[in-house]
C-alpha cells in the first residue's frame, strides 16, 4: 500500500496485491500498516483502487433499507458514527491546534499563559536559545540516516521479494525484531555497546542508531511494491535485448520509485521525531526532540511551537496535495477506461 | 474488489527460484551486516551489562565484567511496583485506544468507502499528531490539563472536582496520555482489515435476522482480527516501554513511574549500567512471550 503514496503508478490494476504480498515471510504485514500510513500519503492507494461502483453498491443496503421496524434505529446509527468520527478526530487535532495557537504567544522564557498576540516568533524563530542549532541537527541526522536506511532496507526488500535462499526465515525475523523492541531497550543497548567500546555519543552515534530502527520499517515499504510489480515488464527489458543493469534501472528502479519514496519519507519522519532512542544515545548533542525533553523542566519556548507549526504544516501540504493529485489521476484514468 | 480479501499472494510475488543468488547475497550483506552490528550486539551486550559488577575502590560509573545475577533479583525486587504499572498502564491504554478507534476505523474504512478522497483526507487527520512533535502533543495536554488550565478550573468551578484535586501527575493522566499518542497506532492497522471487509457477509447477517450487536459480534470483528491484533501489539509494545508520559515533567509524577522511567534514569542518570540493562532484558523477555502468547492465543500465527 506505501507504494502508492508518494505517487501514480498503475495502483488500479493489483489493488489487493500488497497488502497480502508480506505475509510469506511473517513480520510484514502487522507493521507494514503502520509504516505506510506514517509516510503520509498511502491512503489513496486503496482508495482509488476501489473501481467505484461496486463497493458503493455493495454498501448501501447496510446503512439503507432494512426491515421497515428496524429503520430508526439504522438512521439513528447512520447519523451517530459520522458525529462520533468528527468528535474523534477533533480529540486528535486539539494538541496540535493548542501548540500552534501558543506559536503566537507573546510569551517570556516561559509559554504557558496567554499573554497576547504577536508574530515575533515566527519571523525571529532562531532568538531562542538551542532551537535553531537543535533543528539542524534533527535535519542533518535525518537525511544522513534516511539515506543509508533507504539504501540499506531497498537492497534487502528486492533480494527477499525476487530471490529464495536459505537462511530467510532467520533474515525476516532480524527484521521484525527491532519493531517488536521497545525503544529504550533499543537505546539502552545501543548506548551499552558505545559505552563497553569507549566511543565518545554525538551525531555519529545518533545517525547509526536511527539507520538502524529505520531499515526494518525501509524494508516493510518497499518491499510491498516489490511484489506488486509485474515481472512482465522486466522479462519484456530482456527480451529486448537489455543488459541485467539497463533492465534495472530503466525499469525496475523507476517503478519502484514511489515505493522508495514513501520509505525514504517515513525513515525521515521517524528520525525526526525520535526521541526516546536519540536520548540514550546523543552525549551533549541536542536533537529537536530532545531540546524539547530538556526545556519541558524549565518552560518551552514559543520558538519551538513554531518550528513544530512550520514542520507540521509543510508535512500537511504535502500529503493532502499528493492525495489530490492522485484522486484527479485516477479520476481521469477511469474516464479513460470509460 | 470484493474478492480480493481472499487473494493470496500474487502470482508475481512468486521469485524466480534461486536465480544467480550472488546477487541477492551482494543485495543483503550490507543491511544484515549492519542490523548484526548495530541490533544484535547491543543486545548482546546489554546482556553483558546487566551480569556486570562494580569495580572495587572504583568511580561511579565503572563497571567490570561479572556474574551478578542479583542485579536482576535486586532489580526486579525494588522496581517491580514499576514494571507492573507499566504492563497494567499499556494493557488500560491499549483497551482504550482500541474502543475509540474502531468506530472510527469503522467509519473511515466502511461507510465512505465510495468516496476515495473523503476517505483519505479523513485518514490523513489520523495521522495528522505524526506531523508534530510526540514531546509537544505530550506537553499540550499537559498544559490544558494543569491546574490553571480550562479543564481543572472548569470543573472546580462546577464543584464536581475537589478544590484540592490535580490531573496532571496522576495515572489516569498517564494513561490518558498514553491512549492519545497510541490512537493513530490502533487506528491505521484496524482501517486497512476494515477496509478491505466484504460487507456483503454483514448484509447476510442481516438478512438472517441477527440484531446488529450480534451481526458485529460474529462477523465484523472476527473478520477485522488481524487488524485488532497489529494494531493492539503497535500499542502495547511502544506503551509499554515508555517514558514520557509518566515523567514527572509531562503527565506523570513520582507516584507513575513506569520501567522505562526506571531504566533511563538508572542509565543517563545515575549511571547504574547494570541494573538498567536487567530491567531492559526483564521488559523485553516480558513483552516477547506476552506477544507470542497473544498472538497464538488470537489465532493469526502467520502474522509472525
Amino acid at each position: 500500500m506505501s507504494a502508492e503514496s508518494v505517487s501514480g503508478g498503475p495502483s488500479w490494476t493489483k489493488p489487493r496485491a500488497r497488502g497480502v504480498a508480506g505475509a510469506d515471510s511473517g513480520a510484514p504485514r502487522i507493521w507494514s500498516l503502520s509504516a505506510d500510513a506514517a509516510a503520509g500519503a498511502s491512503t489513496l492507494a486503496k482508495a482509488t483502487a476501489t473501481p467505484g461502483g461496486s463497493a458503493r453498491e455493495l454498501e448501501a443496503p447496510v446503512g439503507g433499507a432494512g426491515a421497515p421496524g428496524r429503520r430508526r434505529g439504522i438512521r439513528f446509527r447512520g447519523l451517530g458514527l459520522p458525529v462520533y468520527t468528527a468528535l474523534a478526530l477533533l480529540f486528535l487535532l486539539i494538541p496540535i491546534a493548542y501548540t500552534f495557537v501558543f506559536s503566537f504567544n507573546n510569551s517570556g522564557k516561559l509559554n504557558i499563559a496567554w499573554q497576547g498576540f504577536t508574530l515575533d516568533k515566527w519571523t525571529n524563530v532562531c532568538a531562542a536559545q538551542g532551537v535553531c542549532e537543535a533543528f539542524a541537527n534533527s535535519i542533518l541526522v535525518g537525511v544522513v540516516a534516511t539515506v543509508l536506511a533507504t539504501a540499506l532496507g531497498t537492497a534487502i526488500a528486492i533480494a527477499l521479494v525476487r530471490y529464495r535462499f536459505r537462511a530467510r526465515s532467520a533474515i525476516s525475523l532480524l527484521l521484525f525484531l527491532p519493531m517488536a523492541t521497545p525503544e529504550v531497550v533499543l537505546g539502552a543497548g545501543l548506548a551499552a555497546q558505545f559505552l563497553s567500546l569507549g566511543v565518545n555519543k554525538g551525531l555519529v552515534t545518533i545517525i547509526i542508531a536511527h539507520t538502524m530502527f529505520c531499515i526494518s520499517f525501509v524494508v516493510v515499504t518497499v518491499k510491498a511494491r516489490v511484489a506488486s510489480l509485474d515481472p512482465a515488464l522486466e522479462e519484456a527489458g530482456r527480451d529486448l535485448y537489455g543488459s541485467a543493469v539497463a533492465v534495472f534501472w530503466r525499469i525496475t528502479f523507476p517503478l519502484l520509485l514511489p515505493g522508495i519514496a514513501a520509505a525514504a519519507l517515513l525513515s525521515f519522519a521517524l528520525s525526526f521525531d525520535d526521541f526516546i532512542i536519540t536520548n540514550f544515545n546523543s552525549g551533549a548533542v541536542d536533537t529537536f526532540p530532545k531540546f524539547i525533553y530538556i526545556a519541558a523542566a524549565r518552560g518551552i519556548p514559543a520558538e519551538a511551537n513554531v518550528v513544530a507549526s512550520a514542520v507540521f504544516i509543510l508535512a500537511i501540504v504535502i500529503v493532502v496535495v499528493a492525495q489530490v493529485t492522485r484522486a484527479a489521476r485516477a479520476a481521469r484514468l477511469a474516464r479513460l477506461r470509460g | 474488489m470484493a474478492f480480493s480479501a481472499f487473494a493470496s499472494a500474487p502470482a508475481a510475488a512468486e521469485p524466480a527460484v534461486r536465480r544467480r543468488s550472488w546477487i541477492a547475497l551482494v543485495l543483503l550483506l550490507p543491511g544484515i551486516l549492519y542490523l548484526l552490528l548495530f541490533f544484535i550486539t547491543p543486545l548482546i551486550s546489554l546482556v553483558f551489562t546487566s551480569f556486570q559488577q562494580p569495580v572495587i575502590n572504583g568511580d561511579i560509573g565503572q563497571y567490570s565484567a561479572g556474574f551478578q545475577w542479583s542485579n536482576y533479583t535486586d532489580s526486579v525486587v525494588q522496581y517491580l511496583p514499576l514494571i507492573l504499572r507499566a504492563f497494567g498502564y499499556a494493557l488500560l491504554a491499549t483497551l482504550l485506544a482500541l474502543v475509540i478507534s474502531y468506530p472510527l476505523a469503522y467509519f473511515i474504512g466502511v461507510k465512505v468507502r465510495g468516496f476515495p478522497l473523503v476517505q483519505s483526507l479523513l485518514l490523513t487527520l489520523v495521522i495528522a499528531p505524526f506531523f508534530i512533535s510526540f514531546l509537544l502533543r505530550t506537553l499540550a495536554w499537559k498544559q490544558i490539563m494543569s491546574d490553571e488550565g480550562p479543564i481543572v478550573v472548569g470543573l472546580k468551578a462546577l464543584s464536581i472536582f475537589p478544590s484540592d484535586g490535580h490531573i496532571t501527575g496522576t495515572p489516569f493522566a498517564v494513561i490518558f496520555g498514553l491512549t492519545y499518542n497510541f490512537i493513530p497506532f490502533m487506528t491505521l492497522p484496524l482501517y486497512a482489515t476494515l477496509e478491505r471487509l466484504d460487507v456483503r457477509y454483514i448484509e447476510a447477517g442481516n438478512d438472517l435476522y441477527a440484531s446488529p450487536f450480534t451481526t458485529f459480534r460474529k462477523i465484523t470483528v472476527p473478520l477485522s482480527l488481524p487488524g485488532i491484533v497489529s494494531g493492539t501489539l503497535l500499542t502495547f509494545i511502544p506503551a509499554a516501554g515508555d517514558y514520557i508520559n509518566a515523567s514527572g515533567d509531562f503527565l506523570g509524577s513520582a507516584q507513575t513511574s513506569m520501567v522505562g522511567n526506571a531504566i533511563e534514569s538508572n542509565f543517563l542518570v545515575t549511571q547504574n549500567y547494570p541494573v538498567a540493562a536487567a530491567l531492559s532484558i526483564v521488559l523485553m523477555a516480558v513483552i516477547l512471550i506476552i506477544v507470542g502468547f497473544y498472538v497464538r492465543r488470537a489465532g493469526t500465527e502467520d502474522l509472525i
